[in-house]
């Protein structure tokens, strides 16, 4: 039989996709166990139990400084500065994806100037934003906005577009209303991709907040390992790098979860990824 | 040209162009009040596009309809419904829902949604409806759970919620199986009748064209140039009423080669 019409059952798809994660810790337990043969106290390859350790210390003891615990603070504070750029860059993408994708006069005037903004690499605005913003919340926040919204508005726009035209004239022919037609019939077939927007934007905004807090911060999950990357302390930034890995897992699923509860009728055919 | 009282739609020399394409010319019509007239024609012979036109989704490039007299508005209204072969009822919405569109659209006006007694009046309101389309036990369910020939009944059902005076339907039943496509007929004829509605319907099975019209019109190209396909846009070549009594013309030789003007 062809392989591409071989099932996979349940048990062999967890099986196959545990397989790679594994792999990968065997090769790293191997790596780090031959290095520390050579040098018990290697700081690039530390054993699973000194991550372990590491990780502890950071979430349940305080810090001898400031007496916080700082994997608790770094996650706390880095969630608010992406909770709020996203929320930001949602709305905008709400209110300017939908009125550019259903309204030619607004499309005309604005959908080449978003275009063009969605093509400035954030980051290059980064220093402008800590000359007029200081370097506060607000410009870390302001770079995740100005580097998700202009794509996110771009994708509901064209999700608008997308709307057939069967639909709207439907509405029309209801007697609906521009606003009526765009509170019942744009806004909730728009939602859907609205999440799908904000998952995918959820990606680069990570890297923003990481390269924000990098560059100029005192607290935040980002500014946390380039802090301990001064002193090689790989048993820190590693467990960091699976916690940040995880927390963006979490969200991705949960937003998942949430489209297919409120939206049931936009996942009856077919699986999405 | 004398108006006649019970002439609903009067069409003069209408034509349009797409990209500067012939795709309708010279078409001229006097449809009465209560008309079911059935189109029928080759592909890309303008059929949809007359319909677009009729509904004004479209602007013509020449010409003019009149309905009752006036000049037809410029956009949708909802004095005349449409049933499209598909994206025909909203996705998002359940049965229900569908159905209460039209009363909410017209009670509430900045958001288009009733709640509470006036939302459970127009639950009620719908009922009778619901009963008539045979979707009661399934009107708790979103259109995709719906099989074809529910979901263009539901599709009709809403095309009349707010009791148009004209009702267009673009090949409605283009998708469905024949069987249920003839429980279609009997119940898009029953509807015709206690509503008194001038029906124009796009179809691409003539026996469904003469089964159900009262009037048949055949589009199709008069004029060709064997060395420019797109140089002429398509024209009313046939124009049969139907009353069912007389002896017809057989369909299936309807499209031999036409007469010249």
């Amino acid at each position: 039989m062809r392989i591409i019409n071989r099932k996979l059952s349940r048990r062999g798809a967890i099986f196959l996709g545990a397989l790679p994660f594994v792999a990968l810790i065997v090769a790293y337990a191997i790596a780090s166990h031959y290095r520390r043969l050579d040098n018990p106290a290697d700081k690039l390859l530390p054993s699973m139990q000194a991550i372990a350790d590491a990780f502890l210390r950071m979430a349940f003891q305080p810090d001898t400084r400031s007496g916080n615990y700082l994997l608790w603070l770094d996650t706390a504070d880095s969630l608010m500065r992406l909770g709020a750029g996203m929320a930001v860059a949602t709305l905008l993408a709400l209110l300017l994806g939908i009125t550019i994708g259903f309204i030619p006069h607004v499309r005309g005037g604005l959908a080449p100037f978003v275009a063009s903004v969605s093509l400035i690499p954030p980051i290059t605005i980064l220093p402008i934003l800590f000359i007029i913003f200081g370097l506060g919340e607000t410009s870390k926040i302001m770079l995740i906005v100005l580097g998700t919204a202009p794509v996110m508005i771009r994708s509901v726009s064209q999700a608008v577009i997308d709307i057939p035209r069967e639909l709207v004239i439907k509405a029309e022919t209801l007697g609906a209303s521009t606003w009526q037609i765009i509170t019942r019939l744009v806004l909730p077939q728009i939602l859907p991709k609205l999440i799908t927007a904000l998952r995918l934007g959820l990606v680069p905004a990570w890297i923003f907040l990481i390269s924000a807090e990098a560059i100029a911060s005192t607290s935040g999950l980002g500014y946390r390992i380039f802090l301990v990357r001064r002193y090689l302390a790989m048993d820190v930034i590693l467990p960091y790098v699976i916690w940040i890995t995880l927390l963006a897992f979490i969200l991705d699923r949960l937003l998942l979860l949430a489209s297919r509860r409120i939206f049931p009728w936009n996942h009856l055919a077919g699986e999405s990824l | 040209m004398m108006q006649d009282s019970s002439t609903k739609i009067d069409i003069r020399n209408l034509g349009q162009n797409y990209d500067g394409r012939p795709v309708l010319e010279r078409v001229n019509l006097r449809v009465t009040a209560g008309s079911f007239c059935t189109i029928v024609g080759a592909s890309g012979c303008g059929k949809s596009t007359f319909l677009r036109l009729l509904l004004s989704q479209e602007r013509p490039a020449s010409g003019a309809i009149l309905l009752d007299g006036e000049p037809l508005p410029r956009q949708p209204t909802p004095d005349r419904g449409i049933v499209f072969q598909r994206y025909s009822v909203f996705p998002h919405l359940s049965v229900a829902e569908n159905l209460m569109l039209g009363a909410e659209f017209t009670a509430a006006r900045w958001c288009g949604r009733l709640f509470g007694a006036a939302r459970k009046k127009a639950r009620d309101d719908i009922y009778e409806l619901l009963e008539s389309i045979g979707l009661t036990a399934a009107a708790h369910r979103y259109p995709a759970q719906l099989s074809g020939g529910m979901q263009q009944r539901l599709a009709i059902a809403q095309a009349l919620l707010k009791k148009p005076e004209i009702l267009l339907l673009d090949e409605p039943f283009g998708a469905l199986d024949p069987g249920i496509r003839a429980d279609m007929h009997h119940l898009l004829l029953d509807l015709w009748r206690n509503r008194k509605m001038t029906v124009f319907m796009v179809t691409h099975d003539i026996h469904e064209a003469f089964k159900l019209g009262t009037r048949l019109l055949v589009f199709d190209k008069i004029r060709h140039d064997p060395h420019a396909p797109e140089a002429y846009g398509a024209t009313i070549t046939y124009d049969l009423p139907l009353d069912h009594t007389t002896a017809l013309p057989d369909p299936d030789n309807l499209f031999a080669a036409p007469t010249s003007l």
